[in-house]
């Protein structure tokens, strides 16, 4: 099982080999409530970390996903377009957001381990 | 939220909301729960299917007493409305809005002629101002009062009548926009047959005091969930209906809002309310710009402050409500458009986050009135 990481901005980052899939937590699904539309990037957009990546609707407002790294997305999950629910539904699984490549995968030392998100987020 | 919590009022079900598991947010100066555990997409389909049951009493309830019958109070306040209010008979509603000097819109409101005078529902955020409004514009003609402590709930969709009569038979035999006085589980209360929904339904103006007791009386009905703001707010976008503050405000006048069909031809003849002239100069002409329907291609939500643009790239207007229409099955918004942009299925462009989306004028309600006429 690859290791996950975590942002303050509850996203979730699984590296398998030399790609990283990027979604959002329960708790951040359970935040923004019923999904019902994802902007995604294209492959081959150049992101950069901190900056605007993603932007996901509820019904009642819009919220933007930051890029949790620096890096190239590789593939956005194109299921999320029919079904945007999956969001809610199975954030940390079909509900992934897009894949990138890493430009530094030291950036992936700032992040939160499961633990300290847990612990984060009982702080909230 | 939590630093601001302190400064924030409750409604009389504040711990009905909590208990029920409510997300709470400031609205209007009140904490109140933009939506229950089930989420607003549920909630609003509940709502449709057969009954929600929302907290509504951060609204304003104001009665106007002149000592009579209330024809005093009703020609006096005709000088801040363009309703026909003398004509309304007792117990009978109107929808109206307190007009500026440019025919602009201070607060919408419903207007209800009781035996001894009339008693308003107005806007939370704006019921300070209308209260002040009022007594400049009444002084010396009616008493102005607020009920600061009473609860407002409304029971809203297709079982409302069925539930609501099991409490007090003699609601279902109401037509849309009257209002009698009813004993709700030993309270006093107002129950009008109206709402905010597009659906038939009640809203029940009930003491403060029994109004929790109420409250979970009714959600003790199998037909009956509590509904949040976040539904309330997609419900009432379906069913085309204004919010004030921004689908009308200050600067928008009832014509430009498609709201003519609230000044009544009395009214529209002989004036006598703040803006007349530049409401009947519209009324003659034609105002320059109309609230339209929205519905945009695809799945991405159009959503207030959006620019609206032509075929050629000008700016001909602005979304002013917009998200995702559960009942509908995709986005739907409401906005202002140069009136020869305003017919169906008129073709523009939204601007969402730099990128064109492509629009269609839609037909209002989106979602078809369900009334109950009687």
């Amino acid at each position: 099982m690859s290791k996950l990481h975590f942002t303050d901005d509850h996203e979730w980052i699984r590296l398998e080999g030399d790609v990283a899939t990027v979604g959002i937590t329960d708790y951040a699904q359970e935040q923004l409530g019923d999904v019902v539309f994802v902007e995604l990037p294209e492959a081959g957009t150049a992101l950069e970390k901190g900056k605007e990546a993603a932007t996901v609707e509820s019904v009642k407002a819009a919220s933007e996903i930051y890029a949790p790294l620096d890096g190239e997305v590789t593939e956005a999950n194109a299921a999320l377009a029919d079904d945007p629910a999956k969001v809610n539904s199975d954030p940390q699984g079909e509900g992934w957001f897009f894949k990138m490549t890493l430009a530094d995968s030291s950036q992936l030392d700032s992040l939160m381990d499961e633990a300290a998100y847990k612990a984060f987020v009982e702080t909230l | 939220m939590s630093d601001t919590a302190d400064d924030l009022k409750q409604t009389p079900l504040h711990g009905l909301h909590l208990e029920l598991g409510g997300r709470m947010v400031p609205f209007a100066g009140y904490a109140m729960p933009v939506q229950y555990p089930a989420g607003i997409m549920a909630e609003h389909q509940q709502t449709r299917s057969a009954a929600g049951l929302f907290d509504v009493s951060h609204m304003g309830q104001v009665t106007l007493s002149d000592g009579g019958d209330g024809s005093a109070a009703a020609a006096a306040l005709e000088a801040l409305v363009p309703a026909d209010v003398q004509g309304l008979a007792p117990g009978r509603s109107r929808y109206s809005f307190f007009t500026n000097d440019a025919g602009g819109i201070l607060d919408d409101l419903m207007i209800t002629r009781r035996p001894d005078g009339l008693f308003l529902v107005v806007n939370a955020a704006c019921k300070d101002a209308d209260l002040a409004h009022l007594q400049a514009g009444l002084a010396g003609k009616a008493e102005v009062r607020m009920d600061e402590t009473a609860g407002l709930l409304a029971l809203q969709g297709p079982a409302a009548a069925a539930v609501l009569s099991r409490l007090a038979p003699e609601v279902a035999e109401m037509s849309f926009m009257t209002q009698i006085e009813v004993v709700l589980e030993g309270a006093p209360c107002r129950v009008s047959r109206s709402g905010y929904t597009g659906e038939d339904g009640y809203e029940i103006a009930v003491p403060g005091a029994a109004a929790e007791a109420l409250a979970r009386r009714l959600l003790a009905e199998p037909e009956v969930e509590a509904i949040g703001l976040g539904a309330r707010d997609s419900l009432r976008l379906e069913a085309g209906l204004c919010l004030y503050g921004h689908d009308i405000d200050a600067t928008t006048t009832p014509v430009e809002a498609g709201l003519t069909w609230a000044i009544q031809k009395r009214r529209r003849e002989e004036g006598g309310f703040p803006g007349a002239e530049v409401i009947q100069r519209q009324l003659a002409e034609g105002p320059a710009r109309r609230r339209v329907g929205l519905r945009p291609e695809g799945r991405a939500p159009v959503r207030e402050g959006a620019e609206l643009q032509d075929g050629q790239g000008a700016v001909v207007g602005r979304v002013t409500s917009g998200g995702f229409g559960p009942s509908v099955g995709a986005p739907v918004a409401m906005g202002y458009l140069e009136a020869g942009l305003a017919a169906p299925e008129t073709a523009v462009t939204a601007l969402v986050r730099g990128r064109e989306l492509p629009c269609r004028v839609a037909k209002l309600p989106f979602a078809p009135h369900r009334y109950h006429r009687g």
